[in-house]
């Protein structure tokens, strides 16, 4: 076990550098850092004592190692853009992002694993038939079209639920938080589900089918065979035997929620790292750009990580014999 | 004892498919004596999984019960609703099931089954039922309890899981065991290990089996009656004895011949020619005629019940002839 957790993390820091490898090569071979710097009459010397000073005419290991160094505390530079550190954009934004994956990944895993679970052991019923249909909605849509159609109908027609923005935030230390205040809870609507449909849609149809597939083996007939009830079949020996596969998904589905909440972010105005990131790409704010791409990796890094350790905790065959045979 | 513990009167199962109902199960009637040991006996697709299913009120839709009656001490169960039925099954009637390797659930450790499976059916704490359930692998030969009850599926053997799956149906002191093919997915060597287990077990806790199998031999070995099925039907039933030793029905003789044995020298092993016929296809009168040595114009016509013989009953039109024989002589 403890070999496992060690060569894991082993793992996960070589994917790391070669995520920071890409970003540093973003930004120092996407245009001159220098020339993105310095105004148009600088002269040819300052700008050569400049490229001195920040390092630039180091050979390149000496480069990507500093940029590691840095990276690893913190410091992904200056953004050309807004002239203030990085890493403080980014802070100021993570808490919006966060709170929405957050809340989009608790709607799709919950209402996915509930309508999965209901149109697995009743396949024939109606509403089973209802939440496919839906389903097929929520994976064939594009996010921006739902998200737009969502604010239509809620906002514009029966204007119930605010289009915009997070609402009233307060600050908890460096954490801007929208879940205190009734403002910012119902702004969280629209855009989690936004955001969370299509997980939704493909947590429920995996559900769905290992449901279907698990109610046939022979242990799930033995334990009826038992006598057990109802309740202690379906949701104690069933639903956990098809929790390996939806641990997986669901965690690479919440790396892509946070990755891909720019979509979301840029139909509600969601003051979020997408939206930031989004107009980086716009104003060319390499150093902006490379932070998040390192960013977004540690998130599917990190939720990998854990994955691995869930799978550890359901299933007794891994606990066994994982630190052997992987 | 004269009262029946378990009584099937004419259990007819259906199957609705695309091209109409099939009968998977037609007309079956038997009965089992608290104690005793019924085998039941056939190829692959005789009916007799299904009609251990139909006992236990697992049927898997869309097969169901068409016709007749099933009552266990006295009451009737095939007509109970699922949460009735539920609480008998594992408390009166216990099952197990051809493959253990598959048969137990892979992510709780055999002693949390088999405390779940107490605690369900008796009102005991969950301490008590663990010392239940020790006690229970003791009996069914498992070394070191104690030990193992927070084993998982996967550290067992294959007579080792066994073992537990038959302390799971025990572990309420069911009246009835139905045994779907109890041994087919193990070693020979451990087959008889496992079938003289649940041989002494039942005799022990008085509990009587209906011991479902292809096997002619394990029957011989172990049951007091035999009920020997085909396409659907029982051809031939009686006393394990009398049917071994007098088999009546052509089909039960070829079972029988097929058995290899080491008394008897032979360069090949004999079989039944042809094969059992699918649903879709029973042909009229005698079900067995097509592959009978023995058929002649009647079976082709009309298809026999069930005939009263000395100790036995086999649905043969030849049993006739001979009791006409007999009578006219």
């Amino acid at each position: 076990m403890l070999a496992f957790i060690i060569r894991r993390i082993l793992q996960s820091i070589v994917v790391m550098l070669m995520v920071a490898l890409l970003s540093f090569t973003l930004f120092r071979y996407v245009g001159d850092p220098v020339v993105s710097m310095v105004g148009r009459d600088t002269t040819f010397e300052e700008r050569a004592a400049l490229r001195e000073t920040l390092g630039l005419n180091d050979p390149i290991v000496v480069q990507f190692g500093r940029f590691v160094k840095n990276a690893s505390m913190g410091d992904f530079g200056i953004s050309y853009e807004q002239r203030r550190p990085v890493i403080d954009l980014i802070a100021e934004r993570a808490p919006a992002t966060l709170e929405l994956s957050f809340v989009s990944g608790l709607f799709a895993l919950v209402v996915g694993v509930f309508m999965g679970v209901y149109s697995g052991l009743h396949k024939d019923g109606f509403l089973s038939k209802l939440f496919q249909s839906v389903s097929l909605v929520g994976i064939s849509l594009p996010p921006f079209l739902i998200g737009i159609l969502l604010i239509y109908l809620f906002a514009v027609i029966l204007g119930w639920l605010p289009s915009m923005g997070r609402g009233e935030v307060r600050q908890l230390g460096f954490w801007s938080t929208g879940f205190l205040s009734f403002s910012g809870l119902i702004s969280l609507i629209l855009p989690a589900i936004t955001l969370g449909l299509f997980q939704m849609t493909l947590i429920m149809r995996l559900v769905r089918s290992e449901m279907l597939e698990v109610m046939r083996t022979d242990y799930i007939k033995f334990a009826r065979a038992r006598g057990l009830t109802n309740r202690a079949v379906n949701f104690g020996h069933a639903l956990k035997n098809t929790l390996v596969p939806v641990i997986t998904v669901t965690g690479l589905q919440l790396g892509q929620i946070i990755a891909y909440s720019i979509i979301t972010e840029t139909v509600f105005q969601w003051p979020g790292m997408g939206y930031l990131f989004l107009q980086a790409v716009q104003r060319v704010d390499l150093p902006v750009m490379g932070a998040y791409l390192v960013l977004v990796a540690l998130i599917f890094v990190v939720i990998n990580l854990i994955v691995d350790f869930l799978y550890y905790v359901v299933d007794p065959r891994l606990r066994m014999e994982g630190g052997a045979v992987s | 004892m004269s009262e029946q513990l378990l009584d099937v009167q004419d259990l007819r199962v259906m199957l609705p498919t695309r091209k109409g109902l099939l009968t998977a199960v037609d007309g079956v009637s038997m009965s089992i004596a608290a104690g005793e040991v019924l085998g039941v006996v056939g190829e692959s697709g005789a009916g007799k999984s299904l009609t251990g299913a139909a006992i236990t009120g697992l049927l898997e839709p869309p097969l169901y019960i068409a016709n007749g009656k099933i009552e266990l001490e006295g009451k009737r169960i095939d007509n109970l609703s699922y949460s009735k039925m539920r609480r008998i099954r594992g408390k009166q009637i216990g099952a197990i099931f051809q493959d253990p390797l598959t048969s137990l659930n892979p992510l709780y450790s055999v002693g949390r089954q088999l405390v779940e499976t107490i605690t369900t059916h008796l009102p005991v704490s969950d301490a008590v039922a663990k010392r239940q359930a020790i006690d229970l692998l003791k009996e069914v030969g498992l070394p070191a309890a104690e030990a193992r009850i927070g084993h998982f599926p996967h550290q067992f053997s294959g007579g080792m899981r066994q073992r537990v799956v038959i302390a799971l149906a025990l572990c309420a002191n069911p009246r009835l065991i139905i045994a779907d093919e109890p041994t087919t997915a193990l070693d020979v060597s451990i087959q008889a290990q496992i079938i003289r287990l649940l041989k002494r077990l039942c005799r022990e806790h008085k509990t009587a089996v209906m011991l479902i199998t292809h096997d002619m031999g394990v029957i011989a070995e172990t049951a007091d009656r035999v009920a020997v099925m085909y396409a659907g039907r029982i051809v031939e039933v009686g006393p394990v004895k009398d049917v071994i030793k007098n088999p009546h029905h052509p089909y039960t003789v070829g079972l029988m011949n097929s058995i290899p044995s080491i008394a008897r020298e032979v360069e090949w092993l004999t079989q039944i020619d042809g094969a059992m016929p699918r649903l879709n296809d029973i042909p009229d009168g005698c079900a067995f005629h097509p592959r009978c040595p023995h058929a002649f114009e009647r079976c082709r016509r009309e298809r026999p019940n069930l005939i009263p013989m000395r100790n036995s009953q086999a649905a043969c039109w030849l049993c006739k002839k001979e009791g006409a024989d007999e009578q006219r002589q």
